[in-house]
């Protein structure tokens, strides 16, 4: 039985198709990266793992349970968005009402020591600075002790020690032995925490394979410089290097030459625009 | 930013050897959210503060200057079980009706949801939460129908009465959960005015139905406010109420629920990605 069978799933909202007609399963221990851009159906998915919404066709499967069974949510978590905590309710009232709905909570003031938020205890949420927000998010979806974890961009806004520090956080809670299902739409996130990597956009899935093997195909690169006109030019390229070569062979002035992989979503803007959407089939 | 530490805290229940699979008893759960819907509610004081002012201001206005109705123990205390019904009709549709449209608008509703319970704690707490806080509204509204009125009950028929307007406020408080569950905020709002006025009409919260004509009074009998205001007369006065208050309020109740829960089973949330 794995942790999450979703098998032959539509949803659909009104005209709209969020998800057409996928399948995905995930065994228990793994770490599976969501990668798609906004709007690709990765939050529908989740919604529909997590018993929020009913698929219009298919069926979904927690534990072997239908998750809209509250009983197969006693081994769910899951992050709240960070803008949607009861701003009124202080930290520690939040972790304690989440918390109470589970049959063997952490104690509040370990998680929140945990994630260093033992100092914050009594500020009500809506006082929390972003980064503070998200941590609060993790652990509660941590408190219950569940078997399966959906962190939905669990880290986006954060700067970068928050977000190794969240990072180090789900890696304890997988070497566990919890399931995690994340959706990002960095692929810098996923790249540093999943085992494998399911691609959908436009609610099919393109591609579901090892990081390494999809690390290969949407390799591709932002490369930004200025060109002789002093105008700042951008690039995706599959390959940086030959195309600094070009350049460099071709005598064009240029200056402040950059390179960084490009997010996922540029890669995919890129491939859409040449027509070339079977790329990553 | 402080490192996250890494406990075993968190550890998977993969390490127990069967996860438990039942939701927690549900009065816990019910206990659960009634303290905190609480506590979100008193601390933003303005809500409280209007739910405490609203039936005292109408009691000023409306009846403590008609001294005909307030210089009779009869009228007077009729007039003020009126206008308490009223208030709690009032909190209960507006409180339910959008503050469930509003708190569904909340990324924190959908999050909610996915929880390990059912919609019923929630709705259990909810009906409390009003019932505690159309209390607060009728405390001040008692001791100005004492005060300024000759408004006269016995301990005995003043706790009969506040028992009495907390069944009756319940459903509608159920039937402002199907309307929040139903509808965006903006459309919840026009929706709960087109029924609570007419309703409190036809109820006679506002106009004693001796006044009605015939076929007024026939269709005032079959509103669920008609029904409440007559069985608190009934406890505060003495004065009998007709026959089938009970069994229609008992009806509406029963047909407000149902309501309410396919409301709730139907809505998921925004419906937007």
């Amino acid at each position: 039985m794995s942790a999450v069978e979703v098998s032959g799933v539509t949803r659909r909202f009104g005209t709209v198709v969020a998800l057409d007609d996928v399948s995905l399963e995930v065994g228990h221990g793994e770490l599976v990266g969501l990668l798609g851009p906004n709007g690709a159906g990765k939050s529908t998915l989740l919604s529909l793992v997590s018993g929020q919404r009913r698929p219009d066709a298919g069926e979904v499967r927690l534990d072997g349970r239908d998750p809209r069974d509250p009983r197969a949510r006693t081994t769910l978590g899951l992050t709240p968005q960070e803008t949607g905590l009861p701003a009124t309710l202080r930290v520690r009232e939040v972790v304690d009402f989440v918390g109470g709905h589970y049959p063997d909570p952490v104690p509040t003031g370990e998680l929140l020591d945990q994630f260093g938020l033992d100092d914050l205890g009594k500020r009500q949420t809506g006082s929390l600075s972003g980064g503070q927000k998200r941590r609060l998010a993790v652990a509660l979806s941590l408190v219950g002790r569940p078997r399966v974890v959906l962190l939905d961009e669990p880290t986006t806004g954060l700067d970068v020690s928050g977000r190794a520090a969240l990072w180090d956080a789900i890696r304890a809670y997988h070497a566990s032995g919890g399931t995690v299902l994340l959706t990002s739409h960095y692929l810098e996130e996923v790249q540093a925490l999943a085992e494998r990597v399911v691609v959908i956009d436009h609610g099919t899935v393109l591609a579901d394979d090892s990081l390494a093997a999809i690390l290969r195909r949407v390799g591709v690169r932002r490369v930004q410089l200025t060109d002789g006109d002093g105008v700042r030019q951008e690039h995706l390229v599959a390959d940086s290097d030959a195309f600094v070569r070009d350049l460099v062979t071709s005598g064009t002035r240029f200056s402040d030459l950059e390179i960084r992989g490009a997010s996922l979503e540029e890669a995919f803007g890129q491939l859409v625009a040449h027509g070339n959407e079977g790329a990553l089939r | 930013m402080s490192p996250v530490t890494t406990s075993p805290a968190t550890a998977a229940a993969s390490a127990h050897a069967e996860p438990e699979r039942r939701t927690r008893p549900f009065w816990v759960l019910a206990w659960l959210h009634l303290r905190y819907q609480f506590l979100e509610t008193v601390r933003i004081p303005v809500a409280v503060l209007g739910n405490l002012l609203f039936p005292s201001l109408s009691m000023f206005f409306f009846v403590v200057p008609q001294r005909t109705v307030a210089d009779d123990p009869l009228f007077a205390t009729v007039a003020v079980a009126g206008l308490g019904l009223f208030a709690v009709c009032s909190a209960s549709l507006f409180t339910y009706g959008l503050g469930v449209a509003e708190d569904r608008q909340l990324p924190f509703y959908p999050f909610l949801r996915s929880l390990p319970t059912g919609p019923g704690p929630q709705m259990v707490a909810r009906v409390l939460n009003g019932g505690i806080f159309s209390l607060f509204g009728l405390l001040p509204l008692i001791v100005i129908g004492w005060l300024f009125t000759a408004a006269t009950v016995t301990p005995g028929q003043l706790l009969a009465g506040i028992g009495t307007i907390l069944a009756v406020s319940v459903p509608f408080v159920l039937l402002g959960m199907a309307i929040g569950h139903a509808l965006s905020a903006k459309a919840a709002l026009p929706v709960v005015q087109v029924i609570l006025f007419p309703l409190a009409f036809a109820g006679g919260l506002f106009l004693p139905p001796q006044m009605f004509p015939g076929w007024l009074d026939a269709i005032s009998q079959a509103t669920p406010t008609r029904a409440g205001r007559d069985l608190l007369v009934q406890a505060t006065t003495g004065a009998e109420g007709y026959a089938l208050a009970l069994p229609v309020l008992v009806g509406w109740t029963v047909l407000f629920a149902v309501l309410a829960v396919l409301a709730y089973r139907r809505d998921e949330g925004r419906r937007f990605r």
